[in-house]
């Protein structure tokens, strides 16, 4: 079974979002780039998977769109484990275009399982992964927190309202996963790290592909009000405060 | 080939940016190597800490254990056994990152250098292939036990005895060692001690389990309470002859050779301690109001954060100068000897940067935490706040790997036998320098161009010291050595001119090699050039003060000083300030 990982490159959590361009584009200038954590997790459980011998996982494939400045947090999802990596050589400009580059390369290197984080840290838009399975007319399952393997089909366990659903599905489809899907990300070890600079990276050039998208305006939020400290005992006065001021009650 | 710098030789010699490694030239894989360690820490140290510090049984070398996984033990050491065969460089960013860790900072450099290198640099194959690899896997944990009650600074008179049995097969040592990290979970221990009457220390590999071996409960410490310190009891133990390592009477060298390169590490553990003070500093001054506003708008808080940021940059140029100096220094010898006497040769080599890094390092981040604490105010002297912890534990750092008063010495006396022994043309410019004293008009440091001036004015700092080791090798002749205060006042200088060099290389490099933006970086290069004059100056006073009776020379003297000590004037308010609103609108140590 051939697996693929969808990875993207995406902002650390904690950096300083600041914008440019009139508030119409991000400002990228000093950013740290991390794996998107949605994508690690991913990732982590395509490696625990690979790794349980009576899954016959042949191979784990990433799969970035994104400039030259992607290829470090490629190269750390190669660390964790992947065999190899492919980014496709654009800009990541929206949902729509990025899913069209990915199923482009996915259908034509064929895999049996695609995964996708269900969503990313800095634009959050959670459409990258159906939309993948809408272009390649596969099946997707989605908001999938448990994984297992057992011959041709995969056992998912789903996190629905007030419960837990447990489908099964044939390969080949793409799987959507969320928190749960595994215990905690990995951190690179040396021999993987001295491994990865072996391990081939491809670049292959994008499709044409026009984006859906026009960005108006982006906002920061409001800063944070200061906090009120209120003596516990004075509970008069918490609850002047809430009524009068906060007008919440 | 490139040309080998040789130990000490900044002092006589002209660089170009070019020569020296900076911290912007990391590879992908370096910092890959950083993020692991860093990652480390956020998941297995940080959320630990007071775990750490009341030594919870077992935890503290479950760690090592996690460590060794990742392979962070064995970065340098040679993959034959069990390591990454990485170069100098790269384990020094590591020791950078990992030096922010608090306690466990000091348990992972013990164990990774004087806890293992002992084995590794001077073992024989035998002795290194029963070793190493678990050493390097953390399988074991390795210590490293020279100084006694009696023994600190001079080592070499410990009474730990080692005496051979009647079959042959064993030293038999006896006696006692104090202040020995990882003492309470060590499994290999590198002991030095004196065999029958020798006057000079041999070093052996004892284990944990050799008979006759006793514990002291763990000291009560002033900082560093998670690592684990113990003194330790011989009696009557063991070990069998083959654990003798590299031969008898060869210990003190060992020790010698392990405390340079304990120095440097000691160097770029500061640099990861100091940079996580300074977030801690910012952090807290960019949330604290007092006056209606965030106390990071107060011009003595930016000058203390700047300041705690120019040293830090400072230290950080020239630690992975002298790094980048040891790895080349290996790559031109590796066809006459193996890497391992290959590398301890660099340290003997770099011994005068080894000593400058231990004692600027250590007195850099005690700087940067002590002001950590007065940006807290009274928050800073609760234990609840991190920097109280790091305030607590940056204060060995200038006693352990050789006190600062020791290391200041090794400075001038190394640098006196090379010039001595006309490794390089030290005492001829010193004579030189002194001759021309009375010829000497106005002063130099209106030289045109940015770094060009910086250039002359650093190379005038180099002046004075020369002319200064000169007056005093004439004066004390081989009594030198006993002035440790005149000493102290050189060395202070050398300190100095090494920093602010590499400094000024990095930030000449940066811009003109790197094409990289370099604004903040001149302003970080002006304070320090600065205020080394008006530093560098009073040392100087204060050493010719000190033994300069007659007045004609005590004048030239003073002509002399004046002339070398010019630095162009800098508007340190506004180039402080500046650094300042930069780390105050990244939030975090970004330079």
């Amino acid at each position: 079974m051939k697996l693929v990982v969808c990875l993207g490159n995406v902002p650390d959590t904690t950096t300083k979002v600041k914008f440019g361009d009139d508030g119409t584009a991000f400002d990228k200038t000093g950013v740290q780039w991390i794996i998107n954590p949605w994508d690690e997790l991913a990732l982590t459980r395509a490696m625990e998977l690979k790794e349980d011998a009576g899954n016959a996982v042949s191979s784990v494939t990433l799969i970035t769109v994104g400039p030259k400045e992607a290829e470090p947090t490629m190269r750390k999802a190669l660390a964790i484990g992947a065999d190899d990596a492919i980014r496709v050589n654009a800009e990541p400009t929206d949902a729509y275009t990025v899913a069209s580059q990915l199923a482009g390369v996915i259908k034509e290197k064929g895999f049996d399982l695609v995964m996708c984080g269900i969503e990313s840290s800095d634009y959050n838009g959670a459409a990258v992964g159906s939309m993948v399975a809408e272009f390649l007319e596969l099946p997707s399952v989605s908001a999938v927190s448990g994984m297992s393997i057992a011959g041709e089909e995969v056992e998912m366990t789903r996190d629905i309202d007030g419960g837990k659903e447990i489908v099964s599905v044939q390969t080949p489809f793409v799987a959507v996963v969320q928190k749960g899907i595994t215990k905690e990300p990995r951190i690179p070890a040396m021999r993987g790290i001295m491994m990865a600079r072996k391990k081939p990276l491809a670049v292959v050039e994008p499709t044409q592909v026009d984006a859906l998208t026009d960005f108006t305006k982006f906002e920061l939020p409001q800063p944070k009000a200061p906090c009120k400290m209120v003596d516990p005992e004075n509970v008069a006065e918490l609850v002047e405060f809430l009524q009068n001021e906060a007008k919440v009650l | 080939m490139k040309k080998i710098v040789k130990g000490g030789e900044f002092m006589v010699q002209d660089l170009e940016p070019k020569d020296i490694f900076i911290p912007e030239e990391f590879d992908e894989e370096q910092k890959m190597i950083a993020e692991t360690c860093r990652d480390f820490l956020d998941t297995e140290v940080f959320p630990n800490l007071d775990k750490i510090d009341r030594q919870e049984e077992g935890f503290v070398r479950g760690l090592l254990d996690k460590a060794g996984e990742l392979g962070l033990l064995g970065i340098s050491t040679p993959e034959e056994y069990e390591g990454f065969g990485q170069s100098f460089v790269t384990s020094m960013l590591a020791s950078e990152v990992m030096g922010s860790a608090y306690s466990f900072a000091v348990t992972y450099s013990c164990h990774t250098g004087i806890g293992s290198m002992p084995i590794l640099y001077f073992g024989n194959e035998e002795q290194k292939q029963k070793y190493i690899p678990k050493l390097s896997t953390g399988e074991w944990a390795g210590a490293y036990c020279l100084t006694e009650p009696g023994a600190g600074s001079d080592a070499n008179s410990g009474k730990t005895k080692a005496t051979l049995s009647e079959d042959g097969k064993h030293y038999i040592l006896n006696g006692q060692k104090m202040w020995i990290t990882n003492t309470g979970f060590g499994d290999i221990f590198t002991v030095f001690a004196k065999i029958d009457n020798d006057r000079v220390l041999s070093a052996f590999i004892v284990e944990r389990d050799f008979p006759g071996i006793t514990f002291n409960p763990e000291e009560k410490k002033l900082g560093i309470k998670g690592s684990s310190t113990r003194q330790i009891f011989f009696e009557n133990t063991p070990v069998p002859v083959e654990n003798l390592l590299w031969g008898r009477g060869k210990g003190f060298r060992i020790a010698l050779d392990i405390l340079h390169m304990g120095r440097i590490k000691l160097g770029g553990n500061v640099i990861g301690a100091a940079k996580m003070a300074i977030d801690q500093s910012v952090n807290y001054s960019n949330e604290r109001k007092q006056f209606g506003k965030e106390i990071s708008n107060f011009g003595a808080i930016k000058y203390k954060l700047a300041e705690q940021a120019i040293r830090t940059f400072a230290n950080e140029s020239a630690v992975y100068r002298a790094s980048k100096n040891v790895d080349e220094f290996v790559e031109a010898h590796i066809e006459e000897m193996s890497k391992e006497e290959a590398i301890v040769k660099a340290f003997e080599e770099y011994a005068i940067e080894a000593a400058i890094l231990k004692v600027y390092g250590s007195e850099a981040l005690d700087y940067v935490v002590d002001e950590g604490v007065q940006i807290h105010g009274g928050m800073g002297y609760s234990a609840e706040m991190p920097i109280e912890r790091g305030y607590r534990d940056s204060r060995i750092n200038r006693i352990f790997e050789g006190t600062n008063e020791i290391n200041r010495l090794v400075t001038i006396d190394t640098l006196n036998k090379r010039g001595a022994k006309k490794d390089y043309d030290l005492y001829a410019q010193g004579e030189a320098i002194v001759a021309g004293l009375s010829e000497l008009d106005g002063c130099n440091c209106c030289v045109e161009g940015y770094y060009e001036n910086k250039k002359a004015t650093i190379n005038n700092f180099k002046s004075i010291a020369k002319m200064l080791l000169q007056a005093v090798s004439t004066t004390f002749g081989r009594k030198m050595m006993d002035e440790q205060e005149i000493l102290n006042n050189i060395a202070n200088i050398v300190m100095r001119v090494y920093v602010a060099e590499s400094t000024m290389l990095r930030v000449q490099k940066k811009e003109k090699v790197l094409a990289q933006d370099v604004a903040l970086n001149k302003d970080m290069l002006d304070v320090l050039v600065y205020d080394s004059a008006e530093y560098i100056r009073k040392e100087a006073k204060d050493c010719i003060n000190s033994f300069v009776e007659d007045e004609e020379q005590h004048k030239l003297f003073m002509k002399g000083i004046k002339h070398y000590s010019c630095a162009k004037g800098v508007n340190v308010k506004d180039a402080r300030r500046s650094i300042a609103e930069k780390l105050i609108e990244e939030n975090k140590y970004c330079f």
